[in-house]
């Protein structure tokens, strides 16, 4: 009992820590599939994470936030649009270019409006995103086996949690049984089909790219004001290249990258329960080693050594009607 | 990603105008923030001037950070040529450190010009591994580098917190920190070396890798324009196909140009670990691999303007650390905001200005869509 507790807690955990990575690495799949490569999915969770914290401390109100930080995650989606769409510029420069700025604007606005070293006020309750207890959580709590999981692990998170979870769906359903899905994954693989069929190549990628924005801004927007109480510089700490990472190898597919989600959040959840502890037979395991393997797996993953991910093939390649 | 430029504008549009333009944008950017802010933004670029420039020591700083800018920068631009673009500069600066500290743990005693050679190989040699693996991921496996050198550098940082955690840190001590470099092999600082022939120069942690620096400028600019080896590189980064048809190796050309800019981002090291810090430790690379990416899309990827850009980008962090104590409210952030605004409209927006300039100040008659007399 012991033993199964503590697993549901673990999985809680996981299911916590997965919701930026997996509203972060669907908002690449939009992106991505359009042919349009987004380095800066964590430059734009980083600056919704920021506008979401500054308007609900302001406003006292998690939705605003929630507002603001999608907004904000916008305006550098559309950048990004505007230099890589309209410009043809690089659009791997230009995602570097944005998460740079994302993290600097937000030090500096921070520091500058707060005056608390970067960091926004602590959030009060009803300025975030509060947990939800699902209906006849706590009469079932006493079913044994079922109770507990219903109780502790699929009740009591919240509304953004569930939100992340049901887009999963969503998104396979768009991208696969929708006119607007097949257009944006042709777009992604062969453009010149889609100009030749008279879809506008710039409205698709631009409708793709602002898709991410608002995944990217409600990602956010869940690391400062649901899962945490306010916005700290540089507070994604590397979550956009995670989800990314997670992306690719979800081979750029949206089932398969809530897993991946999954298993990083899941390692992510483990190694601060390893910290420490020696397992039977391997020994202390280093975190570093499990804060690592995400990566390495992506890697070995993208050298074709376990499996192999075929990203779309027009992506990162600027659409020009005379080539 | 076009480094050099086929449109026909004179030499000085493109070496000059155009940076200047785009310098003038990030600064105009920088105004508005200020401005935002609530603070007076003349006065606060003059106040980033003085600290830059100002001073004798504002000056050792300005130049100790174009120092390690020159390093990495180098390292994005050859890569640049090889047709790669290579973010992992910042991971192959801190295994690049490790190789340099490692060296100079394992030569108690040495005096510092007989360490500085090994130590520069040490760095030189981590740092091209690191860069070389996924330069080999993309030529032999097929793995996209941009991706790769991104995982590198969270692998770099957790590779390096494991070790100076686990392994290196000096016994007994809580911050993770390795042993301090014997003090003879510490390389002579400027401020030093200057009073020795008699020069006042104030104190500042500018020290000899400067010249190291210079001299890899040079050896980056022969090598690209003026060996065999740097005309297969050039050839593979316009174009792979037309490479292999003139008897080069791309896939070869591919590992080993990433072995090169990593080579050079380990450099970083010696300024940073051998010249000034003395000891190995965590995260001395500061972000200044990243910067290397605005520094070289500045200088257009050659010797000649990444020197100055360098010296723009030393003088800006600087500039930022005597800003904080004039106008507290402005954080030295903005130096960061700078570097992503030159970014964005040296790189991702290079086209946007290009069309007006060929406009203006194209040699050669645009005679593309416009018949004479219609």
């Amino acid at each position: 009992m012991e033993m199964f507790l503590t697993l549901l807690s673990l999985l809680d955990s996981t299911a916590r820590l997965a919701t930026p990575l997996l509203l972060a690495a669907l908002a690449g799949f939009y992106s991505e599939r359009a042919g349009v490569v987004d380095i800066g999915l964590e430059g734009k969770m980083l600056v919704a994470a920021f506008a979401s914290a500054a308007a609900a401390a302001l406003y006292g109100s998690a939705w605003v936030g929630l507002g603001a930080g999608i907004l904000a995650s916008l305006v550098l989606a559309l950048l990004h649009g505007f230099a890589c769409i309209t410009h043809k510029g690089n659009q791997v420069v230009s995602g570097v270019a944005l998460n740079i700025v994302a993290l600097g604007l937000t030090a500096v606005l921070g520091n500058a409006w707060f005056q608390m070293g970067g960091r926004t006020p602590n959030l009060p309750a009803d300025a975030r995103f509060g947990e939800l207890t699902l209906p006849l959580a706590e009469a079932l709590r006493g079913v044994p086996l079922l109770g507990p999981i219903y109780y502790e692990l699929i009740s009591g998170h919240n509304i953004l949690v569930y939100l992340a979870l049901a887009i999963v769906p969503l998104t396979w359903w768009i991208a696969y049984r929708t006119r607007f899905g097949l257009r944006l994954r042709a777009v992604g693989e062969n453009p010149a089909a889609v100009d030749t069929a008279g879809i506008s190549v710039t409205r698709l990628r631009y409708q793709a790219v602002l898709i991410a924005g608002l995944l990217c801004g409600i990602a956010g927007a869940y690391l400062s004001t649901a899962q945490g109480a306010g916005f700290q510089t540089n507070m994604t700490a590397g979550k956009g290249f995670l989800a990314l990472a997670a992306l690719i190898l979800g081979k750029w597919k949206p089932v398969p990258t809530l897993f991946a989600c999954l298993a990083f959040a899941f390692a992510d959840a483990l190694q601060t329960r390893l910290q420490g502890v020696a397992l039977p037979g391997i020994g202390e395991v280093p975190v570093q080693l499990i804060e690592a393997l995400p990566y390495l797996l992506t890697v070995l993953l993208l050298a074709g050594f376990v499996g192999k991910a075929i990203p779309p093939k027009a992506s990162g390649r600027p659409y020009v009607k005379d080539r | 990603m076009s480094a050099g430029g086929s449109d026909n504008l004179p030499w000085w549009v493109t070496g000059l105008l155009l940076p200047a333009i785009n310098v003038g944008l990030a600064l105009a950017v920088s105004a508005l923030v200020i401005l935002a802010i609530g603070e007076d933004p003349v006065g606060a670029l003059g106040t980033m001037l003085r600290g830059a420039v100002g001073t004798g020591e504002g000056i050792g700083y300005t130049l100790y950070y174009a120092t390690s800018l020159i390093f990495t920068a180098l390292a994005v631009a050859i890569a640049f040529h090889g047709g790669l673009f290579n973010i992992g500069g910042e991971g192959q600066a801190y295994i690049g450190g490790l190789g340099v500290g490692l060296v100079c743990l394992a030569l108690p005693g040495w005096p510092w010009w007989a360490a500085l050679p090994l130590s520069v190989l040490g760095g030189a040699a981590f740092g091209a591994l690191w860069a070389a693996i996924p330069g080999w991921l993309q030529a032999y496996r097929g793995s996209h580098i941009v991706i790769t050198t991104i995982m590198f550098n969270f692998i770099a940082s957790s590779l390096m917190v494991y070790l100076m955690v686990n392994v290196l840190i000096k016994p007994g001590q809580m911050s993770p920190e390795s042993e301090a470099f014997s003090a003879s092999m510490f390389l002579p600082m400027m401020a030093d070396m200057m009073g020795a022939i008699g020069v006042e120069m104030d104190s500042s942690p500018l020290n000899f890798s400067l010249f190291l620096a210079l001299l890899a400028c040079v050896a980056v600019w022969a090598f690209i324009w003026h060996t065999r080896w740097g005309f297969a590189l050039r050839a593979t980064g316009a174009n792979e196909n037309a490479a292999l048809y003139a008897g080069i190796d791309p896939k070869r050309v591919i590992v080993v140009t990433m072995a090169l800019s990593g080579a050079l981002a380990g450099l970083l090291g010696v300024n940073e670990l051998h010249g000034v810090q003395h000891r190995l430790m965590l995260n001395f690379p500061a972000g200044l691999g990243f910067t290397g990416i605005a520094v070289a899309l500045m200088g257009r990827n050659h010797p000649a303007g990444i020197i100055p850009a360098a010296l723009l980008f030393g003088a800006l962090y600087q500039g930022g650390t005597e800003l904080v104590f004039d106008y507290p409210t402005i954080s030295r952030e903005l130096v960061v905001v700078i570097q992503g605004v030159v970014i964005l409209f040296a790189g991702a927006l290079e086209h946007m200005f290009r069309p007006a300039l060929v406009r203006l100040f194209s040699r050669r008659p645009v005679a593309v869509s416009k018949p004479a007399g219609a």
